[in-house]
Protein backbone atom coordinates (compact mmCIF):
# COMPACT_ATOMS: atom_id res chain seq x y z
CA UNK A 1 0.00 0.00 0.00
CA UNK A 2 3.09 2.45 0.62
CA UNK A 3 4.57 1.95 -2.39
CA UNK A 4 1.42 1.67 -4.38
CA UNK A 5 0.28 5.33 -3.06
CA UNK A 6 3.46 7.69 -4.63
CA UNK A 7 3.61 5.22 -7.85
CA UNK A 8 0.73 7.30 -9.87
CA UNK A 9 3.46 10.47 -9.50
CA UNK A 10 6.23 8.54 -11.16
CA UNK A 11 6.75 10.00 -15.11
CA UNK A 12 4.89 7.51 -17.26
CA UNK A 13 7.61 6.37 -19.41
CA UNK A 14 7.06 4.01 -21.96
CA UNK A 15 9.82 1.55 -23.09
CA UNK A 16 12.18 3.97 -22.40
CA UNK A 17 10.56 7.05 -24.29
CA UNK A 18 9.47 9.93 -22.42
CA UNK A 19 5.38 9.50 -22.84
CA UNK A 20 4.80 12.94 -20.74
CA UNK A 21 5.56 14.86 -23.40
CA UNK A 22 2.22 13.35 -25.26
CA UNK A 23 0.57 13.72 -21.82
CA UNK A 24 1.65 17.61 -21.94
CA UNK A 25 0.45 17.93 -25.11
CA UNK A 26 -2.42 16.68 -24.74
CA UNK A 27 -5.12 19.56 -23.31
CA UNK A 28 -3.84 21.21 -26.10
CA UNK A 29 -5.87 18.72 -28.70
CA UNK A 30 -9.13 20.17 -26.59
CA UNK A 31 -8.87 23.85 -27.36
CA UNK A 32 -9.49 24.07 -31.25
CA UNK A 33 -9.20 27.42 -32.67
CA UNK A 34 -11.30 28.76 -35.54
CA UNK A 35 -11.23 32.01 -37.90
CA UNK A 36 -15.40 31.64 -38.24
CA UNK A 37 -17.08 34.81 -36.54
CA UNK A 38 -19.95 32.37 -35.51
CA UNK A 39 -18.37 28.58 -34.60
CA UNK A 40 -19.92 25.78 -33.18
CA UNK A 41 -21.05 25.41 -29.66
CA UNK A 42 -17.74 24.57 -28.32
CA UNK A 43 -15.67 26.97 -29.64
CA UNK A 44 -17.90 29.53 -28.56
CA UNK A 45 -18.39 28.66 -24.98
CA UNK A 46 -14.25 28.39 -24.83
CA UNK A 47 -14.60 31.81 -26.66
CA UNK A 48 -17.16 32.74 -23.77
CA UNK A 49 -14.92 31.89 -21.39
CA UNK A 50 -12.03 33.00 -22.52
CA UNK A 51 -13.00 36.55 -22.98
CA UNK A 52 -14.39 36.36 -19.47
CA UNK A 53 -11.25 35.75 -17.22
CA UNK A 54 -9.34 38.10 -19.39
CA UNK A 55 -11.73 41.04 -18.75
CA UNK A 56 -11.43 40.26 -15.27
CA UNK A 57 -7.73 40.06 -15.17
CA UNK A 58 -6.32 42.14 -17.55
CA UNK A 59 -8.09 45.22 -16.48
CA UNK A 60 -6.21 46.41 -13.64
CA UNK A 61 -2.90 46.60 -15.65
CA UNK A 62 -2.22 49.42 -17.87
CA UNK A 63 -1.20 49.41 -21.58
CA UNK A 64 2.45 48.10 -21.02
CA UNK A 65 1.15 45.01 -18.54
CA UNK A 66 -1.71 44.34 -21.23
CA UNK A 67 1.20 43.35 -23.80
CA UNK A 68 1.31 39.87 -21.24
CA UNK A 69 -2.43 38.92 -21.68
CA UNK A 70 -1.48 36.25 -24.27
CA UNK A 71 0.92 34.52 -21.86
CA UNK A 72 -1.12 35.08 -18.72
CA UNK A 73 -4.15 33.63 -20.55
CA UNK A 74 -2.31 30.61 -22.10
CA UNK A 75 -0.93 30.05 -18.71
CA UNK A 76 -4.24 29.91 -16.72
CA UNK A 77 -5.90 27.69 -19.24
CA UNK A 78 -2.63 25.13 -19.57
CA UNK A 79 -2.94 25.01 -15.62
CA UNK A 80 -6.80 24.59 -15.43
CA UNK A 81 -6.98 22.31 -18.56
CA UNK A 82 -4.20 20.17 -17.04
CA UNK A 83 -5.84 20.20 -13.64
CA UNK A 84 -8.90 19.03 -14.22
CA UNK A 85 -8.04 16.46 -16.72
CA UNK A 86 -6.01 15.19 -13.60
CA UNK A 87 -9.08 13.93 -11.92
CA UNK A 88 -9.94 11.62 -14.39
CA UNK A 89 -9.47 7.91 -12.95
CA UNK A 90 -5.68 6.95 -14.10
CA UNK A 91 -4.07 9.67 -15.91
CA UNK A 92 -1.21 11.74 -14.90
CA UNK A 93 -1.03 15.19 -13.98
CA UNK A 94 1.95 17.40 -14.99
CA UNK A 95 1.71 19.69 -12.27
CA UNK A 96 2.26 17.49 -9.39
CA UNK A 97 5.72 17.36 -10.41
CA UNK A 98 7.49 20.38 -8.99
CA UNK A 99 10.34 20.38 -11.85
CA UNK A 100 7.43 21.76 -13.91
CA UNK A 101 6.20 24.15 -11.64
CA UNK A 102 9.40 26.11 -10.84
CA UNK A 103 9.67 26.26 -14.68
CA UNK A 104 6.22 27.95 -14.78
CA UNK A 105 7.07 30.17 -12.21
CA UNK A 106 10.71 31.10 -12.37
CA UNK A 107 10.63 32.61 -15.59
CA UNK A 108 7.52 34.74 -14.80
CA UNK A 109 8.61 35.53 -11.79
CA UNK A 110 11.95 36.48 -12.88
CA UNK A 111 10.47 38.15 -16.27
CA UNK A 112 7.78 40.42 -14.24
CA UNK A 113 10.84 41.35 -12.06
CA UNK A 114 13.14 42.23 -14.46
CA UNK A 115 11.04 44.15 -16.61
CA UNK A 116 10.75 46.24 -13.12
CA UNK A 117 14.36 46.62 -12.63
CA UNK A 118 14.76 47.58 -15.98
CA UNK A 119 12.12 50.32 -16.66
CA UNK A 120 11.46 51.68 -12.99
CA UNK A 121 14.61 51.16 -11.43
CA UNK A 122 14.00 53.46 -8.61
CA UNK A 123 10.58 52.51 -8.15
CA UNK A 124 11.49 48.60 -7.80
CA UNK A 125 13.93 49.68 -5.42
CA UNK A 126 11.32 51.06 -3.15
CA UNK A 127 9.63 48.15 -3.21
CA UNK A 128 12.29 46.95 -0.37
CA UNK A 129 11.41 49.33 2.13
CA UNK A 130 7.81 49.70 2.93
CA UNK A 131 6.68 53.31 3.61
CA UNK A 132 6.54 55.13 7.31
CA UNK A 133 8.92 52.20 9.15
CA UNK A 134 11.05 53.72 11.78
CA UNK A 135 14.83 54.00 11.37
CA UNK A 136 16.52 51.67 12.95
CA UNK A 137 14.41 48.92 11.45
CA UNK A 138 15.45 49.70 8.11
CA UNK A 139 18.36 47.47 7.66
CA UNK A 140 16.49 44.32 9.02
CA UNK A 141 13.19 45.29 6.86
CA UNK A 142 15.22 45.48 4.00
CA UNK A 143 16.64 41.83 4.30
CA UNK A 144 13.50 40.48 5.12
CA UNK A 145 11.69 42.42 2.02
CA UNK A 146 14.90 40.83 -0.08
CA UNK A 147 14.43 37.78 1.18
CA UNK A 148 9.97 37.68 0.33
CA UNK A 149 11.06 38.88 -2.63
CA UNK A 150 12.94 35.90 -3.88
CA UNK A 151 10.72 33.36 -2.19
CA UNK A 152 8.14 34.35 -4.54
CA UNK A 153 8.98 31.79 -7.48
CA UNK A 154 9.32 29.17 -4.79
CA UNK A 155 6.09 29.58 -3.21
CA UNK A 156 4.56 29.90 -6.73
CA UNK A 157 5.57 26.17 -7.56
CA UNK A 158 5.71 24.65 -4.00
CA UNK A 159 1.83 25.98 -3.55
CA UNK A 160 0.26 24.47 -7.18
CA UNK A 161 2.12 21.14 -6.22
CA UNK A 162 2.10 20.61 -2.95
CA UNK A 163 -2.32 21.39 -3.40
CA UNK A 164 -2.66 19.36 -6.64
CA UNK A 165 -0.56 16.21 -4.70
CA UNK A 166 -2.36 16.62 -1.76
CA UNK A 167 -5.89 16.40 -3.34
CA UNK A 168 -4.87 13.49 -5.92
CA UNK A 169 -3.14 11.44 -2.48
CA UNK A 170 -6.38 12.00 -0.28
CA UNK A 171 -8.28 10.56 -2.80
CA UNK A 172 -6.18 7.84 -3.27
CA UNK A 173 -6.61 6.85 0.43
CA UNK A 174 -10.00 7.45 1.23
CA UNK A 175 -11.17 5.65 -2.09
CA UNK A 176 -8.85 2.37 -0.66
CA UNK A 177 -10.33 3.01 3.06
CA UNK A 178 -13.89 3.19 1.53
CA UNK A 179 -13.31 -0.02 -0.67
CA UNK A 180 -11.38 -1.52 2.27
CA UNK A 181 -14.53 -0.92 4.89
CA UNK A 182 -16.70 -2.65 2.18
CA UNK A 183 -16.17 -5.64 3.63
CA UNK A 184 -16.20 -5.01 7.02
CA UNK A 185 -18.97 -2.48 7.65
CA UNK A 186 -21.41 -0.86 4.84
CA UNK A 187 -22.39 1.95 7.02
CA UNK A 188 -19.26 3.18 7.61
CA UNK A 189 -17.96 2.53 3.82
CA UNK A 190 -20.78 4.61 2.87
CA UNK A 191 -20.06 7.34 5.32
CA UNK A 192 -16.30 7.43 3.56
CA UNK A 193 -18.05 7.44 0.44
CA UNK A 194 -20.09 10.38 0.99
CA UNK A 195 -16.51 12.10 2.07
CA UNK A 196 -15.45 11.04 -1.04
CA UNK A 197 -17.59 12.80 -3.82
CA UNK A 198 -17.61 15.48 -1.04
CA UNK A 199 -13.46 15.99 -1.75
CA UNK A 200 -13.79 15.15 -5.40
CA UNK A 201 -16.17 18.28 -5.72
CA UNK A 202 -13.83 19.95 -3.36
CA UNK A 203 -10.81 19.15 -5.97
CA UNK A 204 -12.18 19.74 -9.11
CA UNK A 205 -12.74 23.67 -7.15
CA UNK A 206 -9.43 23.74 -6.07
CA UNK A 207 -7.82 22.25 -9.61
CA UNK A 208 -9.79 25.69 -11.81
CA UNK A 209 -8.70 28.01 -8.00
CA UNK A 210 -5.72 27.17 -8.52
CA UNK A 211 -4.88 27.93 -11.51
CA UNK A 212 -6.56 31.32 -11.02
CA UNK A 213 -4.39 31.99 -8.52
CA UNK A 214 -1.16 31.12 -10.49
CA UNK A 215 -2.19 33.29 -12.61
CA UNK A 216 -3.08 36.52 -10.98
CA UNK A 217 -0.03 36.32 -8.38
CA UNK A 218 1.71 36.36 -11.39
CA UNK A 219 -0.46 39.26 -12.96
CA UNK A 220 0.36 40.87 -9.26
CA UNK A 221 4.03 40.74 -9.56
CA UNK A 222 3.52 42.48 -13.23
CA UNK A 223 1.97 44.92 -11.88
CA UNK A 224 4.10 46.02 -9.17
CA UNK A 225 6.76 45.90 -12.16
CA UNK A 226 5.40 48.01 -15.27
CA UNK B 1 -21.51 23.51 -66.34
CA UNK B 2 -21.93 23.55 -62.65
CA UNK B 3 -25.55 23.53 -61.62
CA UNK B 4 -27.07 24.30 -57.81
CA UNK B 5 -27.09 21.46 -55.85
CA UNK B 6 -30.17 20.43 -53.96
CA UNK B 7 -30.67 18.14 -51.32
CA UNK B 8 -33.56 15.60 -50.91
CA UNK B 9 -34.55 14.86 -47.56
CA UNK B 10 -31.84 12.28 -47.16
CA UNK B 11 -29.33 14.91 -47.35
CA UNK B 12 -28.24 12.92 -50.37
CA UNK B 13 -27.68 15.51 -53.17
CA UNK B 14 -29.70 15.82 -56.10
CA UNK B 15 -29.46 17.25 -59.59
CA UNK B 16 -32.13 18.36 -61.66
CA UNK B 17 -32.67 16.68 -65.04
CA UNK B 18 -29.75 15.70 -67.31
CA UNK B 19 -27.09 15.88 -64.51
CA UNK B 20 -25.87 13.48 -62.06
CA UNK B 21 -23.79 14.49 -58.55
CA UNK B 22 -20.26 14.09 -58.04
CA UNK B 23 -18.90 14.61 -55.32
CA UNK B 24 -14.84 14.70 -53.44
CA UNK B 25 -14.05 11.69 -50.97
CA UNK B 26 -13.74 12.88 -47.23
CA UNK B 27 -10.26 11.69 -47.42
CA UNK B 28 -8.87 14.57 -49.36
CA UNK B 29 -11.27 17.48 -48.09
CA UNK B 30 -10.72 16.70 -44.48
CA UNK B 31 -14.25 15.13 -43.96
CA UNK B 32 -16.20 17.44 -45.62
CA UNK B 33 -18.05 16.00 -49.14
CA UNK B 34 -18.01 18.47 -51.68
CA UNK B 35 -20.26 17.71 -54.50
CA UNK B 36 -21.56 19.58 -57.68
CA UNK B 37 -23.23 18.67 -60.61
CA UNK B 38 -22.04 17.40 -63.96
CA UNK B 39 -23.28 16.72 -67.16
CA UNK B 40 -24.66 13.01 -67.20
CA UNK B 41 -23.12 12.94 -71.14
CA UNK B 42 -19.56 12.48 -69.39
CA UNK B 43 -20.22 8.80 -68.12
CA UNK B 44 -17.93 6.77 -69.96
CA UNK B 45 -14.58 9.07 -69.01
CA UNK B 46 -15.63 8.82 -65.47
CA UNK B 47 -16.45 5.75 -64.42
CA UNK B 48 -13.15 3.68 -63.58
CA UNK B 49 -13.50 0.08 -63.38
CA UNK B 50 -10.14 -0.49 -62.10
CA UNK B 51 -9.14 1.74 -59.45
CA UNK B 52 -5.56 1.29 -58.58
CA UNK B 53 -4.76 -0.74 -55.56
CA UNK B 54 -3.22 2.39 -53.82
CA UNK B 55 -6.39 4.64 -54.47
CA UNK B 56 -8.89 2.17 -52.51
CA UNK B 57 -9.85 2.41 -48.88
CA UNK B 58 -9.71 -0.28 -46.58
CA UNK B 59 -12.94 -1.34 -46.84
CA UNK B 60 -12.64 -1.78 -50.11
CA UNK B 61 -9.61 -4.11 -50.43
CA UNK B 62 -9.56 -8.06 -50.62
CA UNK B 63 -7.77 -9.87 -47.78
CA UNK B 64 -5.42 -11.37 -50.47
CA UNK B 65 -4.67 -7.67 -51.44
CA UNK B 66 -4.39 -7.01 -47.82
CA UNK B 67 -0.36 -7.47 -47.18
CA UNK B 68 0.66 -5.39 -50.19
CA UNK B 69 -1.55 -2.29 -49.59
CA UNK B 70 -0.19 -1.61 -45.75
CA UNK B 71 3.08 -1.89 -47.98
CA UNK B 72 2.10 0.55 -49.82
CA UNK B 73 0.86 2.93 -47.41
CA UNK B 74 2.99 6.50 -46.61
CA UNK B 75 5.32 5.56 -44.18
CA UNK B 76 7.20 8.98 -44.08
CA UNK B 77 7.14 10.97 -41.35
CA UNK B 78 4.83 13.31 -43.36
CA UNK B 79 2.75 10.93 -44.30
CA UNK B 80 2.14 10.16 -40.80
CA UNK B 81 1.43 13.35 -39.60
CA UNK B 82 -1.05 13.82 -42.60
CA UNK B 83 -2.49 10.63 -41.49
CA UNK B 84 -3.06 12.25 -37.77
CA UNK B 85 -4.32 15.03 -39.45
CA UNK B 86 -6.93 14.14 -41.55
CA UNK B 87 -7.86 11.47 -38.37
CA UNK B 88 -8.42 14.66 -36.55
CA UNK B 89 -10.52 16.50 -38.62
CA UNK B 90 -12.70 13.86 -39.55
CA UNK B 91 -13.36 13.29 -35.83
CA UNK B 92 -13.58 17.60 -35.25
CA UNK B 93 -15.77 17.93 -38.56
CA UNK B 94 -18.48 14.37 -37.81
CA UNK B 95 -18.99 15.23 -33.82
CA UNK B 96 -17.80 19.18 -32.67
CA UNK B 97 -17.74 21.21 -35.50
CA UNK B 98 -21.68 20.74 -36.02
CA UNK B 99 -24.68 23.10 -35.68
CA UNK B 100 -25.84 21.74 -32.48
CA UNK B 101 -22.58 19.76 -30.92
CA UNK B 102 -23.25 17.96 -27.90
CA UNK B 103 -21.36 16.82 -24.54
CA UNK B 104 -20.50 13.48 -26.78
CA UNK B 105 -18.11 14.84 -28.82
CA UNK B 106 -15.99 15.97 -26.01
CA UNK B 107 -16.71 13.00 -23.42
CA UNK B 108 -15.50 9.93 -26.49
CA UNK B 109 -12.07 12.56 -26.03
CA UNK B 110 -11.96 12.13 -22.53
CA UNK B 111 -12.83 8.14 -22.16
CA UNK B 112 -10.40 7.49 -24.74
CA UNK B 113 -7.63 9.26 -22.94
CA UNK B 114 -8.91 7.36 -19.79
CA UNK B 115 -8.90 3.95 -21.51
CA UNK B 116 -5.10 4.58 -22.82
CA UNK B 117 -4.12 5.79 -19.48
CA UNK B 118 -5.92 2.52 -17.38
CA UNK B 119 -3.39 0.44 -20.45
CA UNK B 120 -0.42 1.94 -19.84
CA UNK B 121 -0.78 1.74 -16.14
CA UNK B 122 -1.94 -2.08 -16.23
CA UNK B 123 0.95 -3.01 -14.88
CA UNK B 124 1.01 -1.72 -11.59
CA UNK B 125 -2.69 -2.25 -11.62
CA UNK B 126 -2.44 -6.08 -12.13
CA UNK B 127 -1.32 -6.11 -8.75
CA UNK B 128 -4.61 -4.22 -6.85
CA UNK B 129 -6.88 -6.44 -7.98
CA UNK B 130 -8.83 -8.44 -5.27
CA UNK B 131 -8.24 -11.68 -5.66
CA UNK B 132 -6.28 -14.48 -3.17
CA UNK B 133 -3.18 -15.32 -5.62
CA UNK B 134 -1.34 -12.61 -7.70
Amino acid sequence: MNENLFTSFTTPVILGLPLVTLIVLFPSLLFPTSNRLVNNRFVTLQQWMLQLVSKQMMSIHNSKGQTWTLMLMSLILFIGSTNLLGLLPHSFTPTTQLSMNLGMAIPLWAGAVITGFRNKTKASLAHFLPQGTPTPLIPMLVIIETISLFIQPMALAVRLTANITAGHLLIHLIGGATLALMSISTTTALITFTILILLTILEFAVAMIQAYVFTLLVSLYLHDNT
Amino acid sequence: MNQPLQRSVGGEPVCSQGLRPLCSAERETLGVRECTCISDESDGLLEFCDVPLKEKKLLEVKLGELPSWILMRDFTPSGIAGAFQRGYYRYYNKYVNVKKGSIAGLSMVLAAYVFLNYCRSYKELKHERLRKYH
